[in-house]
């Protein structure tokens, strides 16, 4: 039963895809959002009834099949082959349901573009690419997935192809998303030729009883590491995802926001075994995702463009789950995900409709007094920032940030000998964090919503646009309660559900770090409050052009430094191809002592002018001789390979 | 049926290889350059099947399947490439005046 | 039967000779056909069938025919003629002429040493090879996929026209 319905999971939305980019925009815009909403309803329904299949299993049982085998090499092999375990469980309900949810929404909100049959097209293809890289049981087949979803990605992120700025967003998502891919294949090369083969439990099962080298597992998780920050765009690699806003609002809500980004935490979720093992890799990861917190809070904190605000804290978000991964409790990762999932796709596609309704104005500044004319809107709003700040028990974004913390808390990496790198630390950083979150997006709120009117709004969110939208309210509000922190009653539906053995041993905690994580979002929102939401703000505008805030704004400052450091040297380098440096050297030299020598000459000193001049005629008879060499006719060259072929041959007959 | 020996292989190939080196040399004008590529191709092609027949191994049809997609690729981009110079008006396809980067 | 032998690979290098001192490029073309054409009744001859058949129907049907195409398109006319007979003076071949033979020379005493030749055995048919092809050499088949992949991108970059995308 499992083994039909796994491929289908994938096949439905793969022939929608097939279905809307053959037909190329011959449908009508009706039968195009039909067709999609159809094959992604089927696919969820079918991702729901696999889980009550896996569920009503054992607890450590599967469901896989091997299509067919890839390839069978000599001390390698790979299948194209997919499992359901109960992580790619938890991701492919995530994956089909906010998909379905989002793809709903965006049968209206794309129902007058032109080119809805494309960006259907490529949405379809997107989950089918998703869903191959969530369920593929062998790393090479999981990389196919890792791939399709970049290329959707640029596909959509450029759907508006007519500005060349988008264009070049896309461009510059898929160089920045490329870097990763290819530490991520060196990665799986270098554990392809540790394990001999690529299939997950196989390398896991390798790298537990130690027939991976410690140095060839560190640097493997290091690939892998670099690959998974360039996909969830975590410093280093974080400049491109603000950019990539430049797609389409569902785009931004299912690719950047709910699932293509998440694929770096859940790649290293899943061999989190192996990454267990390789406990520097470990501590970078949790350091990045901290650093990744705040970086993107303070950036999110002086944006001025909705999506823009929204896509920092996705960064932000992604940085808690790096830090859990890094920390080892991948399950608070997942959780995170899941309900960030939720609340991300919420405000995106809530943001996307308030952007429709008032004439594509995405400064914040420019709108205002919003909940007079769309109170439904501005209630979905707040409730996904509640969800996004961790406002306590009634969202579900506080139980996963929750799960997190008192995970990060008793962390700790022993790195070399004296150097000990204490959880605590880290779980300072992101409380600070969780401050800033609750801080930016009450900001938001209060100078979107409430405040002084700015832009009117005209017309109606359709019913398509609404339904999606409450679906993902009540999602965000009661996604959380299933796993509750544990000075509560305990009830841990998902921990228990990723993980059956574990024991809940983490009980000796403070009750005081639940309490710090409850009230630090209300800090950050009564701080916003006071900053922006009162009758009277202290802050109407940003303060000032301070350079920090210009250079934090757009964040291009990290822009300008990459391309000091990366494509300025590239470029002198070309410059340096082009102008024929050694060329210069060889007339200067030849013209220097020409004219040594023609003073020499003149000083009519015979005997040296002579020789002098000898020499000038010397050294421009090599000159040309190496400017012939070099004189770009390709007959040439091919005469001086022959030449040498028959220098060679000569040495090999004579010696 | 020793037909063709090995040795008879190898001297063929030698001589076909050296004619297309020959052409690829003398000649200026950049179609006829390709198509003593081509026949030096043949040449290394001709040099493998016969290696293949003489140890009795595939390998060595394996090997000339590939020099053809490598013929076939190496004729596309250079076909392309004198459709393209001929286009922006170079119309005498002299593979020697193309030796100014223009970029 | 040697006889015949003898006359394919007499056919085939005069064939060759042909084409590169041809003046028109249609000429050189056909004699370039006739040249494969020689080759594959040599490959039938060295007992790889399989690989005759594709040399004639790939070679000297399909990469041909894209020669021809491009030379239509080129449009060479009497001045061009002219041109390659210019090009063709002694002054211009004598050097690299010399400099081919002393290659051909050098290796016709490379190989001497390898003669004493053994009879090629049975043939290599055409299930021989597939087994081989999609057997140890996979990987290789995907490499000429991306290579047969990189070339239709680049050509078809390269050959469309500029002026109408600007």
């Amino acid at each position: 039963m499992g083994e039909i319905l796994l491929p289908l999971l994938i096949l439905s939305p793969l022939a929608a895809s097939l279905i809307l980019f053959v037909t190329a925009g011959r449908m009508s815009a009706y039968a195009v959002g039909t067709v999609a909403c159809v094959s992604m309803g089927l696919s969820a329904a079918i991702s729901i009834a696999l889980s009550i299949l896996l569920l009503s299993g054992p607890a450590t049982g599967i469901v896989q099949t091997i299509l067919w085998p890839w390839m069978h090499i000599a001390g390698f092999s790979a299948d194209i082959a997919f499992m359901l375990d109960r992580i790619s469980m938890v991701m492919i309900l995530v994956v089909t349901i906010v998909g379905l949810l989002i793809h709903i929404y965006a049968a209206s909100y794309m129902r007058d573009d032109p080119g809805i049959a494309r960006f259907f097209g490529s949405m379809t293809l997107f989950v089918a690419s998703m869903l191959v890289l969530v369920l593929a049981s062998d790393l090479l087949c999981l990389f196919i997935g890792w791939e399709g979803v970049g290329l959707c990605s640029y596909l959509l992120i450029g759907f508006w192809y007519d500005n060349p700025v988008n264009t070049a967003a896309a461009r510059k998502a898929f160089y920045m998303t490329r870097m990763g891919d290819a530490a991520l294949l060196c990665g799986l090369l270098l554990l392809a030729t540790a394990a001999d083969s690529l299939h997950i439990g196989t390398v896991l099962a390798a790298a537990a009883n130690g027939q991976i080298t410690p140095t060839a597992l560190n640097m493997a998780a290091l690939f892998i590491l670099i690959g998974a920050l360039a996909k969830s765009a975590q410093i280093p690699f974080q400049t491109w995802l603000p950019d990539a806003m430049a797609g389409p609002t569902p785009t931004s809500a299912l690719i950047h926001a709910a699932t293509m980004v998440t694929a770096g935490v859940y790649l290293i979720a899943r061999l989190h075994d192996l990454f267990a093992l390789a406990v520097p890799v470990m501590a970078l990861t949790a350091v990045l995702g901290a650093l990744t917190i705040l970086m993107g809070a303070c950036t999110a904190l002086v944006q001025s463009d909705l999506k823009r605000i929204l896509a920092w804290s996705t960064i932000s978000q992604l940085g808690y789950m790096f830090l859990a991964l890094g920390c080892g409790v991948w399950q608070a990762a997942l959780f995170h995900l899941m309900t960030h999932a939720f609340f991300k796709a919420l405000l995106f596609l809530t943001a996307g409709a308030v952007i429709v309704r008032t004439h594509h104005e995405q400064d914040i500044f420019r709108l205002g007094g919003l909940h007079h004319t769309m109170p439904g809107l501005t209630a979905a709003f707040v409730i996904g920032a509640s969800a996004l700040a961790g406002l306590p028990l009634v969202t579900a974004g506080f139980y996963s940030k929750e799960m997190i913390l008192s995970g990060v808390w008793p962390a700790h990496f022993r790195l070399i000998h004296e150097l000990m790198l204490s959880g605590h630390f880290l779980w300072g950083m992101a409380l600070l964090g969780a401050f800033l979150t609750a801080l930016y997006i009450f900001r938001c709120v209060f100078i979107v919503f409430f405040g002084k009117v700015g832009t009117t709004a005209t017309g109606r969110t359709s019913r398509l646009m609404t339904i999606p939208l409450a679906c993902l309210c009540v999602l965000s509000l009661c996604g959380g309660i299933i796993e509750m922190p544990t000075t509560f009653p305990p009830l841990h539906l998902f921990s228990a559900l990723l993980d059956p053995e574990a024991s809940h041993s983490h009980a000796d905690e403070p009750g005081w770090l639940v309490l710090a994580g409850a009230v630090v979002p209300l800090a950050g929102l009564g701080v916003a409050w006071v900053l922006w939401g009162r009758p009277s703000p202290v802050m109407c505008e940003i303060p000032g052009q301070a350079a920090v805030i210009r250079f934090a704004r757009t964040g291009e400052g990290i822009d300008v430094l990459y391309d000091r450091l990366f494509v300025q040297p590239f470029r002198f380098l070309t410059w340096l191809t082009r102008h024929d440096i050694l060329d210069y050297v060889i007339t200067g030299t030849g013209r220097l002592t020409r004219t040594a020598s023609t003073s020499v000459l003149r000083a009519r000193s015979d005997f040296l002018g002579t020789l002098t001049l000898w020499g000038t005629n010397g050294i421009r008879g090599a000159d040309r001789l190496l400017g012939q060499i070099q004189n770009g006719r390709v007959r040439w060259y091919a005469a001086w390979i022959a030449g040498g072929l028959c220098a060679a041959l000569a040495m090999a007959v004579l010696s | 049926m020793p037909v063709f020996s090995f040795n008879d292989t190898l001297l063929l190939a030698t001589i076909l290889f050296s004619v297309g080196l020959a052409g690829v040399l003398i000649r200026r004008n950049m179609l006829f350059m390709l198509m003593s590529l081509d026949i030096m191709l043949n040449a290394a092609a001709l040099v493998f099947v016969g290696a293949g027949a003489r140890w009795h191994d595939a390998a060595g049809q394996v090997m000339f399947l590939l020099i053809l997609a490598l013929a076939a690729v190496e004729t596309a981009v250079g076909l392309a490439i004198i459709l393209c110079l001929h286009a922006r008006g170079r119309p005498t396809l002299d593979a020697d005046t193309g030796n100014l980067l223009q970029g | 039967m040697h006889a015949l032998a003898l006359l394919a690979a007499s056919v085939t290098v005069i064939g060759a000779i042909m084409v590169i001192t041809r003046k028109v490029a249609v000429h050189a073309v056909l004699y370039l056909v006739v040249t494969l054409l020689a080759l594959a009744a040599l490959l039938v001859m060295l007992g790889a069938s399989f690989a005759a058949m594709l040399e004639i129907i790939i070679y000297a049907g399909a990469i041909m025919v894209l020669f021809v195409f491009v030379i239509m398109m080129l449009n060479l006319g009497q001045p061009d003629s002219a041109r390659e007979k210019e090009w063709l003076r002694p002054r211009a071949w004598l050097g690299p002429g010399i400099l081919a033979a002393i290659v051909c020379a050098e290796l016709l005493y490379c190989i001497s040493p390898l003669s004493g030749s053994m009879p090629s055995l049975a043939s290599i048919t055409a299930h021989d090879v597939g087994l081989s092809l999609f057997g140890r050499y996979v990987l290789m088949v995907e490499l000429a996929s991306f290579l047969l992949l990189a070339g239709l991108v680049s050509a078809f970059h390269i050959g469309r026209n500029r002026m109408e995308n600007r």
